[in-house]
């Protein structure tokens, strides 16, 4: 699997991808607020849920390319 | 109490009905010799990818999860809102180290995280340290699922006194002992189907009829009190809330894939790639329970606790209420069925997930390390639906005789203690330099300073970390974890020079953890 990197096996620069949702999820002064709602829904709560859409898509992401 | 809700019972005991034939039918399942052990407790090890995304999330996402987050939000708020970021952290964690796990415990024979660590680092008393922590934080987590049963039986109406009052939940637990024991893992497989279609086709109702009746999302949420809104910004000197929810969901995170009920959901998937793929399709669960945390906001827009025919319900269970109240209120009686026995039949998944991964552990990594070390194949399984008969009985005990608030006490303790495993269990998949008595003595350390901690704030998730007159209130399995890992790497150079044996064998191979 992903040699093309010159890593050891089982491993990739890919997976840094993955540290992305980590921040975004986990430092809540970037969420906390009321404000832009959507629907009437405050920001904090459809951001959270919209990550995990993103992360869903992140996974799919790497999946695909670290594929072997 | 109000009344018996005839409809909805009827519905609810027809559903349940229905399952209790497919997990006693389920032995027939992809059929196997459920003599074998790994037959019996990892259905032979042969769940695609979509079979192990509805076993992983009826396994991870349980009746109690359904009912606890929604009644956090109705009675707390924002903080609730924690099992969102912790359910999308927890999947780069499955793809990273549990596919890896997944390969090797193939290759291996290995059934258990036990199994795992006794292979690796060539120690059996690391490996019954981990056994014992997986079995004792597993035992309160089945005790919850019966609460979450209890709750909507109450709701249907169903009272009575003395053993009348616990009839119903004594006869749902004996029928999953039934047939937990003669179907094994297929048992909660095929029932984990019925269970998460039902809770998507109650979840998706709810979130578009519900709003509709309480007059859309903006009403609802102007009628939830602004300190509960969103996380109360910390003062100076302190991370406050931050800090903690912050911790809690990365620290949640970090034990759930420990828990022995995830380990053998995982390691009964039929390739590392269904892992992969499922740490990329399990989020569609993360986003329904982001929809129910929300429902308790919509208890609360809709004041259910202020009704007189629900004051009964919210005096026997508290807040753990706000979601079958609002179901009742909200739903024709026939729809609170259905939504009602989601809930009910979301129970039995994971306690019998649970119930078998203990009786693996147990069978394993006890009973054949240090009191049999010869069974035939057939002896191995027959221990273990033993041990899962008991571990379930056990659970019913503690849920019958002793009051609710202590099984969600220990429950959060079995978080603490379990988290003690990830340096041996999630770290040894990619390196095993850690001496193994580094990892025993963290561990210990971990468990210890970490029910200190848990005992210190009362028997609440977060603990005022003070250093220097700064507070970081945090999750206190978050901070006892870098207690443990930071004695295992300082440990591990100060053991190997001191031991003047070379190290156990690693009976495992770098290949052995990859395709």
């Amino acid at each position: 699997m992903n040699n093309v990197n010159g890593r050891r096996a089982g491993r990739s620069w890919w997976y840094l991808l993955f540290s992305i949702e980590f921040v975004a999820v986990l430092w809540p002064p970037f969420y906390n607020r009321a404000d832009p709602s959507w629907i009437g829904i405050p920001f904090f709560y459809w951001y959270q849920m919209l990550w995990v859409l993103i992360s869903a898509v992140i996974t799919a992401f790497v999946y695909l390319v670290t594929r072997e | 109490m109000q009344d018996v809700n005839w409809i909805a019972l009827s519905i609810f005991v027809l559903l349940f009905g229905f399952i209790s034939w497919l997990g006693f039918a389920a032995a027939r399942w992809r059929r196997g010799d459920l003599d074998l052990l790994h037959e019996w407790g990892l259905g032979g090890r042969r769940f695609g990818t979509l079979i192990t995304w509805f076993l992983l999330g009826g396994d991870l996402y349980t009746a109690y999860t359904f009912i606890a987050v929604p009644a956090l939000a109705f009675g707390a708020g924002a903080v609730a809102f924690f099992a969102v970021p912790y359910t999308i952290v927890v999947y780069p964690m499955l793809f990273l180290f549990f596919s890896r796990l997944w390969y090797v415990c193939h290759k291996r024979g290995y059934i258990t995280a036990g199994d795992f660590v006794r292979g690796r680092f060539g120690n059996r008393w690391l490996a019954l340290a981990i056994s014992i922590t997986g079995i004792v934080a597993t035992m309160p987590y089945i005790a919850l699922q019966l609460v979450g049963i209890q709750v909507v039986i109450g709701a249907l109406g169903i009272s009575g006194t003395g053993v009348a009052a616990d009839l119903p939940l004594i006869v749902a637990f004996v029928v999953l002992a039934a047939f937990t024991y003669s179907s094994g893992l297929r048992a909660p497989a095929s029932i984990a189907i019925v269970k998460d279609v039902l809770i998507y086709l109650t979840a998706f109702v709810a979130i578009i009829v519900i709003p509709i009746e309480l007059g859309g999302f903006g009403k609802i949420f102007s009628a939830v009190p602004a300190q509960k809104l969103l996380l109360a910004v910390p003062g100076p000197h302190t991370t406050g809330t931050y800090s903690a929810y912050a911790t809690l969901a990365l620290g949640s995170a970090l034990a759930l894939l420990l828990y022995p009920h995830s380990m053998t959901a995982i390691l009964s998937a039929s390739s590392g790639r269904a892992i992969r793929r499922n740490a990329a399709i399990l989020p569609a669960y993360s986003l329904m329970l982001g929809l129910l945390a929300l429902f308790g906001f919509f208890a609360l827009a809709a004041g259910v606790d202020k009704l007189p025919e629900y004051a009964a319900g919210f005096q026997q269970f508290h807040n753990n209420f706000a979601v079958p109240a609002l179901f009742l209120h909200s739903f024709p009686s026939w729809f609170v069925g259905i939504a009602f026995a989601a809930i009910g039949i979301g129970a039995l998944v994971p306690a019998a997930i649970m119930s078998i991964a203990a009786a693996n552990l147990y069978t394993r990594n006890i009973h054949r390390e240090f009191i049999n070390q010869n069974p035939t194949d057939k002896e191995e399984a027959q221990m273990a639906k033993w041990v899962s008969l008991i571990v379930k009985v056990g659970a019913l005990v503690f849920i019958l005789f002793v009051p609710t608030q202590y099984a969600i006490q220990l429950q959060l303790l079995g978080g603490i203690w379990i988290i003690q495993t990830l340096p041996a269990v999630m770290l040894g998949v990619y390196s095993r330099w850690f001496n193994s008595w580094a990892l025993l003595v963290g561990w210990a350390a971990g468990t210890f300073a970490g029910t200190a901690m848990a005992v210190a704030a009362h028997l609440t998730p977060a603990y005022p970390l003070l250093i220097g007159g700064y507070s970081f209130p945090g999750y206190s399995a978050f901070y006892t974890l870098i207690l443990n890992l930071l004695l295992a790497i300082v440990l591990t150079p100060v053991f190997n020079a001191m031991s003047a044996r070379p190290a156990p064998v690693d009976e495992t191979l770098e290949a052995d953890y990859l395709a």
